[in-house]
């Protein structure tokens, strides 16, 4: 290390950036990602205050019906004299307005904020942990033989199956079978999106395992369980999180769709998906009803998309500008 | 070449038989049954889920239920549980329906995004490449029935046309020229609104794709010939850069068939995902098979044909 550091100060060259720096300053290049990663982030934080205010500390009340004032636009006033005082809004305003049951609708943001999110992260999850245990299977103990068939073409094979299917129709038909529960759509979700993690991974492994780092852990005698997971699943990384990032979106988008045929998260919860399409019988009367879960959903998932595909741009050097 | 081929389609047929084991056990395993799907109907006895349940082998083991299925699939026998019509001929009638549709909005996703990309690679950073991509990722970030709805408002609004259905209803007295007419205005908004997602990710797909090769070395050699940009261009990066989406081919169909369902349920298209949908509300399962069934065929003969173009066009591809 001392060697390095006076090697610096003699050629005069800028301390060795590390693998972090680097990664944040291409990121600062690209402005869309930036924005992409602005909006993720302040949504995050919006979501667990969301979940703060909605269920625990209740300020904003997604669930009081309140009749006399419904179909009211956003920023009107709360009748006072017609609402008992503990279920009118805070500030008494509608800053979204009211819907047909005279639901705060700001409230049921919030509180659809936290589910939308914890949708497209929990099914992410799960189609991370199935992609990357079967690709880093298939792709590390591939030439492994069970009976006739190796391990690598048993799983690809899987992999070519489930590509077979039209995937939001197969969602469709197992969500409107299965009891209706926000749980089962994660798991659906998850459980049909993990192809793509699964081959890249594969990929990853399979160009990993001949290299000399792996074969130097090797050497060491390394447990198998170590050499996969400390040092040749951190490197195949790359790829995946691009994807994952990339999956979130789709899956509050698959969850919206499925709102909107009548199959996605039912009462209580409430999602921007369904209130979205909750808000379409109303595009006339109430287009608030309608417009602004759009517009959320159309700003959260194209955060998701910029940020991924900046990763995509900033992690993968031969897209990089030269 | 012709053993390739055949081992290639015996590979398929076995994935296709793997295809329908798991829909099939898929389907039956998970809770909700044909018998149940009136269950407040006070005229339904339980002998009557009986007769139900013994007419639709719905008791017997797993394996007999698929064996009957496959059997009456290809003796085309096969009836559906709802109003007991042979499947074939209706999935058929959908598919019929469908596809312009799909022809439609496979063509205007391959026509409009090959320019774009190539466009935006091309002038890496420029305004135009920066307004595609934002456009592009706004546009995959829509729920498709919410920009529908826009759409469809926007169009009856300012054209004062209807665009719900496959025609107008009570126009079938009309001339030729105005029928035909009337069904291309019909197929326009939901081709385009079905392609959007496609016209997105293709175009970011030829963009990035055409970026990789004009990094290569013998796009460099070319400039250092010096040829002129048109021809480096167009020449030798465009056909290095196209040969990877002849086997985009055969992954577009399972997406728009999949896709369909919204789009045809917005414009109330009678085509193959509604009575997909269909299907699924009544537990149809005969119908819900079949249609994966023949998703599944398309799918895999796209991606055969796909293969084999791309041995074709890539003379560095051997098939053996």
């Amino acid at each position: 290390m001392l060697a390095q550091d006076k090697l610096n100060t003699m050629t005069e060259l800028p301390p060795p950036e590390t693998q972090l720096q680097e990664f944040w300053r291409n990121l600062k290049k690209d402005k869309l990602a930036m924005f992409g990663m602005f909006v993720l982030g302040a949504l995050v934080i919006l979501a667990i205050l969301a979940k703060l205010t909605t269920e625990w500390i209740v300020l904003f009340d997604p669930s009081t019906v309140r009749l006399p004032d419904k179909f009211l636009p956003p920023m009107s006033e709360a009748s006072h004299d017609l609402i008992p005082a503990p279920d009118r809004p805070l500030f008494g305003i509608y800053f979204f307005g009211t819907d047909e049951l005279g639901r705060d609708v700001f409230a049921r943001m919030l509180q659809g904020s936290f589910v939308s999110l914890s949708i497209g992260f929990i099914a992410v999850g799960i189609s991370l942990a199935i992609g990357i245990l079967l690709g880093g299977l298939s792709g590390y103990y591939g030439n492994v033989k069970l009976g006739f068939i190796t391990i690598d073409t048993l799983i690809m094979r899987f992999t070519d199956v489930m590509l077979c299917f039209p995937t939001f129709f197969l969602i469709l038909t197992v969500v409107a079978l299965l009891p209706p529960s926000i749980y089962n759509i994660m798991i659906v979700i998850g459980v049909t999106s993990w192809m793509g993690t699964a081959r890249f991974v594969r990929a990853e492994f399979l160009s990993l395992r001949e290299q000399d780092f792996v074969i130097a852990a090797k050497a060491l005698g390394l447990p198998e369980h170590r050499i996969i997971f400390r040092h040749m699943v951190p490197n195949a990384m790359a790829p995946v999180l691009v994807s994952a990032t990339i999956g979130v979106a789709s899956a509050i988008l698959t969850e919206s769709g499925l709102s909107f045929l009548g199959f996605g998260v039912q009462p209580p919860f409430a999602t921007w998906g369904n209130i979205l399409s909750d808000g379409k019988g109303f595009i006339f009367d109430a287009p608030w009803l309608f417009f602004i879960p759009g517009f959320a959903i159309l700003i959260v998932v194209l955060a998701f998309n910029l940020f991924g595909e900046g990763l995509r741009e900033i992690l993968n050097p031969k897209l990089r500008r030269r | 070449m012709w053993a390739y081929i055949t081992r290639n389609i015996l590979q398929r047929i076995i994935t296709l038989l793997i295809v329908s084991i798991v829909a099939h056990s898929v389907i039956h395993l998970a809770p909700g049954e044909p018998s149940e799907v009136d269950p407040s109907n006070p005229r339904m006895k339980p002998a009557d889920i009986q007769l139900i349940r013994a007419a639709f082998h719905l008791d017997d083991p797993l394996y007999l239920q698929y064996a009957y299925w496959m059997r009456d699939l290809f003796t085309g026998e096969l009836k559906s549980f709802k109003d007991n019509q042979p499947v074939l001929p209706k999935i058929w009638q959908r598919f019929l329906n469908s596809l312009p549709l799909l022809i439609c909005a496979t063509l205007i996703i391959w026509s409009l995004s090959f320019p774009t990309g190539i466009h935006a690679a091309i002038r890496r950073g420029s305004v135009y490449d920066r307004t595609t991509t934002f456009t592009a990722y706004a546009l995959i970030s829509i729920p498709g029935f919410f920009l529908s709805y826009i759409m469809i408002l926007w169009v009856v609004n300012t054209f004062n046309v209807p665009v719900i259905g496959m025609r107008t209803f009570g126009m079938e007295d009309a001339t030729l020229t105005f029928r035909s007419m009337d069904r291309l205005w019909h197929l326009v908004i939901p081709s385009l609104m079905s392609a959007i997602g496609g016209i997105a990710v293709l175009s970011r797909y030829v963009r990035s794709q055409m970026l990789e090769v004009v990094g290569q070395d013998y796009v460099r050699t070319a400039r250092a010939k010096g040829l002129s940009e048109d021809s480096v261009i167009y020449r030798h990066a465009l056909q290095n850069a196209l040969l990877p989406f002849v086997t985009m081919f055969g992954f577009l169909l399972p997406a728009l068939i999949g896709g369909s369902v919204i789009f045809e349920q917005i414009f109330a298209w009678p085509g193959l995902g509604r009575l997909g949908y269909e299907a699924i509300l009544a537990r149809d399962f005969p119908v819900i098979l079949t249609i994966n069934f023949i998703a599944a065929v398309l799918t895999l003969i796209g991606t055969l044909i796909s293969d084999l173009l791309y041995a074709v066009v890539d003379p560095r591809i051997r098939l053996q």
